[in-house]
């Protein structure tokens, strides 16, 4: 299994993979994860490639062989379409941050639903960001968005408890967990 | 017990494993991760943030010396700077074992070359392993430090980005004994005078060959027969990537590509019907799979450029042409300096004042990037300055405003030798120290200006004005640079001076609590704006530009420097 997490840096991509790597380790399979640290950080484009198995090779996911997409920002669920095949999961949070050019009014903001449509069927939009400024924790959007994937795989919800459990710092646990239980059942469509 | 860990996390429980008493590096992407991993998990070891890669090396050869075992780590470009004695230290008697950890970036992702450092191990005649996983990250820095004392020879583990910043399951084991330390006398293995390492280069020829045999015969050089009909022999990530794109493949899967394993490659390619060789950047195996007259394929049709992938290496080997797939054209993300930078306004005076601006390495070589299009060089660690001074000497004083830029970690690491040349030779050059007080491009680590060690010890913090007036430049002055008008009047004044003059433009990097910006965003007055755009040439990503107004978004921290630029008075703080 092939997932995919983009977005933006800030967004807490890189929590977010950890636990999925540390979960399936858990649930008893080899798991690889790669993404790039350092200069690419700051306010750019960031992604994380997830790979589970009995057995992984690469650490990244061949093109078209992504199953899962999920992406923190609508804009950079286009910027990888290279990973998508025609059945790929595609799950996009509703949220949008303007780049440069963007902001000093050079470019504006695509539409990315063509360039999606060119290759995947299975687009699902879902407002997380929405529902961690409703709980009051607009940084939590990371494990709300983490509760909506963990939906389409097979470990129980109490193995991602227990590993968000042990995972978080112990300020920020009680509130994080609740929102990855509400991502739970937030509604995908 | 098994854990996820990255490459870098493995290299340092592998050393930990291996029971190293001391550890030494220069921060520096891809291999940061490694001493500051060693610092936090394993404080039975000393670790320390050098000033540069050569400190670095040298003071693990001396705890090396002194019977313990010692690490010493860096990026790629860390070796140029650390190459002297490496050079020369396998002349030199092995005692604690010693493993130079090289952390290659095929790709650039942050880098200013993509050099293939296993060229180092052939060139200063040392054992180089390379592991494909954190797995073997954290086994082959084992296995280095038995090599660097069973063989008495420094050992390279080269690993590169996406090694060092992939994570995998690893298999952990117990440490062994840190060995005590004793003070042995060695001058005929330890001083290099011409007539010792004389006697002394023999022994490297000798070993190397010894070396050879354990690279015929170890387990980390193996052979994984599978269809006769496509044999592949790589190593690194590479290996990972051609299982990926032919698991069913004949492999020879290099661990330990140096010395290189000739005997093993031979009986390789007698088993196989058509062989490949693998491998990211330089054709290092390849060339000596020609040098034993085996025909193979390679860099025919590999790239030489970049980081590979999967896809690469099935299109090349199928024959298909190898090409990245086209990607929509979308808007970038470049990366840029944060909102309230320091680096920001003292960049943009530069430019302003019409200055030539010799660059270094750090946050600041953004500065690049339009709209403030302020880095005019940026070649190496510390040779910004250097530019400066060469151009001044050709140009002759006051003809061309020439100055250059450099970060304060980077000036502890190789711009001190660069000042003190401007000053002997008197070049007519400005130099701005951007003082932030951290090393902020890799992640805030502390070097000798902050006055902490990487173990949290308040140490000596240096006069950094004290230290360039001792290097013999005059004219010195601190200035705060969220004040632009002051930092042009006095870039005015040090570039009307004739000699070479400093500035140390201080403010605290604002990704720090020390940070000097009160954190509140400033708000535009649409009524007054005139939408001249002055502000918008700071190139701060704060700063939106629509409706032919001002706009400043929420992850302005209030630095006020668009606003002491504003003509008529649009921005402010909140009313």
């Amino acid at each position: 299994m092939n997932v995919l997490m983009t977005g933006v840096g800030g967004q807490g991509i890189i929590l977010a993979s950890d636990v999925l790597t540390e979960v399936m380790m858990r649930y008893g399979l080899d798991v690889k994860k790669s993404e790039i640290h350092g200069m690419a950080q700051r306010g750019g484009s960031v992604m994380s490639h997830v790979r589970f198995a009995e057995h992984v090779a690469s650490p990244l996911i061949p093109y078209g062989s992504c199953d899962i997409l999920l992406s923190f920002e609508e804009l950079e669920t286009a910027r990888y379409m290279p990973y998508i095949k025609a059945d790929t999961t595609v799950i996009i949070n509703r949220f949008r941050l303007s780049p440069p050019t963007v902001i000093a009014g050079k470019e504006s903001y695509p539409d990315i639903t063509p360039i999606l449509k060119e290759k995947a069927t299975d687009i699902r939009m879902v407002d997380g960001s929405a529902l961690a400024s409703e709980l009051g924790n607009a940084r939590g959007v990371n494990v709300i968005l983490l509760g909506v994937l963990s939906m389409l795989l097979e470990p129980a919800e109490s193995l991602w408890i227990e590993t968000l459990t042990d995972m978080l710092p112990k300020k920020i646990r009680p509130k994080n967990i609740e929102g990855f239980k509400q991502g739970r059942q937030l509604k995908v469509q | 017990m098994k854990k996820i860990l990255s490459g870098n996390d493995a290299v340092a429980r592998g050393a930990y494993e291996a029971g190293i008493s001391f550890a030494a590096a220069y921060p520096g992407t891809p291999s940061t991760e490694i001493l500051e991993t060693i610092a936090k998990e394993y404080k039975d070891i000393h670790s320390e943030w050098a000033p540069n890669e050569k400190v670095a090396l040298e003071v693990a050869v001396g705890a090396s010396y002194a019977g313990a075992r010692s690490l010493a780590v860096m990026k790629h470009v860390g070796v140029n700077v650390a190459a002297d004695p490496l050079m020369t230290l396998p002349y030199t008697l092995i005692r604690g074992g010693i493993v130079l950890i090289s952390a290659d970036d095929p790709e650039l992702f942050s880098s200013q070359n993509e050099q293939d450092n296993r060229h180092y191990a052939r060139f200063a005649k040392i054992a180089m392993l390379e592991p494909s996983s954190s797995q073997e990250a954290k086994d082959y820095t084992k296995e280095a430090f038995t090599i660097s004392e069973e063989f008495g020879t420094p050992v390279m583990v080269r690993t590169t980005t996406r090694i060092a910043h992939s994570m995998g399951v690893v298999d952990l084991s117990e440490p062994v004994v840190q060995k005590t330390p004793s003070l042995e006398r060695h001058p005929a293995e330890w001083v290099m005078l011409p007539a010792n390492a004389r006697r002394r280069h023999p022994v490297i020829e000798e070993r190397i060959l010894a070396l050879k045999k354990l690279s015929n015969t170890t387990n980390m050089n193996r052979m994984e027969i599978v269809d006769i009909n496509l044999g592949i022999i790589s190593s690194g990530v590479a290996y990972q990537y051609a299982k990926e794109a032919f698991p069913g493949a004949s492999y020879l899967k290099l661990g330990m590509p140096y010395p290189f394993p000739d005997e093993l490659v031979k009986e390789f390619a007698a088993k196989v019907k058509e062989l490949w060789i693998v491998e990211e950047l330089d054709p290092f195996i390849e060339d000596q799979v020609k040098a034993l007259g085996i025909a193979c394929h390679g860099k025919d049709r590999i790239p030489m450029c970049g980081e590979l992938n999967p896809d690469i290496i099935k299109a090349a080997i199928s024959g298909e042409p190898v090409v990245k797939p086209g990607q929509p054209a979308l808007p970038g993300r470049p990366p840029s300096m944060c909102p309230g930078c320091p680096h920001r306004s003292m960049l943009w005076a530069l430019r302003r004042n019409k200055t030539f601006i010799a660059g270094d390495i750090g946050c600041y070589t953004l500065g690049f990037l339009p709209p403030l299009d302020a880095i005019d060089t940026c070649l190496c660690m510390g040779a910004g300055i250097n530019h400066a001074h060469g151009m001044s000497k050709v140009f002759g004083p006051g003809k061309e405003k020439l100055t250059a830029v450099i970060g304060d970690s980077t000036f502890y690491h190789s711009g001190i030798t660069g000042l003190l040349n401007l000053a002997y030779n008197r070049g007519a050059a400005l130099i701005v120290i951007l003082d932030n007080s951290t090393t902020a491009m890799t992640g805030a680590q502390n070097h000798p200006g902050t006055g902490v060690t990487i173990e949290g010890q308040k140490n000596i913090t240096i006069d950094l004005e004290g230290l360039v007036k001792a290097l013999g430049i005059e004219w010195v002055k601190t200035i705060n640079p969220y004040d632009v008008k002051g930092a042009r009047q006095t870039i005015k004044e040090a570039l009307a001076s004739s000699g070479p003059s400093v500035i140390i433009s201080k403010a605290p990097c604002v990704l720090l609590k020390a940070k000097a910006v009160p954190g509140k965003p400033l708000r535009v007055d649409a009524l007054k704006c005139t939408g001249c755009k002055v502000c918008i040439t700071l190139g701060c990503p704060a700063l939106e530009f629509k409706d032919e107004k001002a706009h400043i978004n929420e992850t302005c921290v209030g630095c006020n420097v668009c606003a002491d630029l504003c003509s008529v008075e649009a921005i402010g703080g909140e009313k």
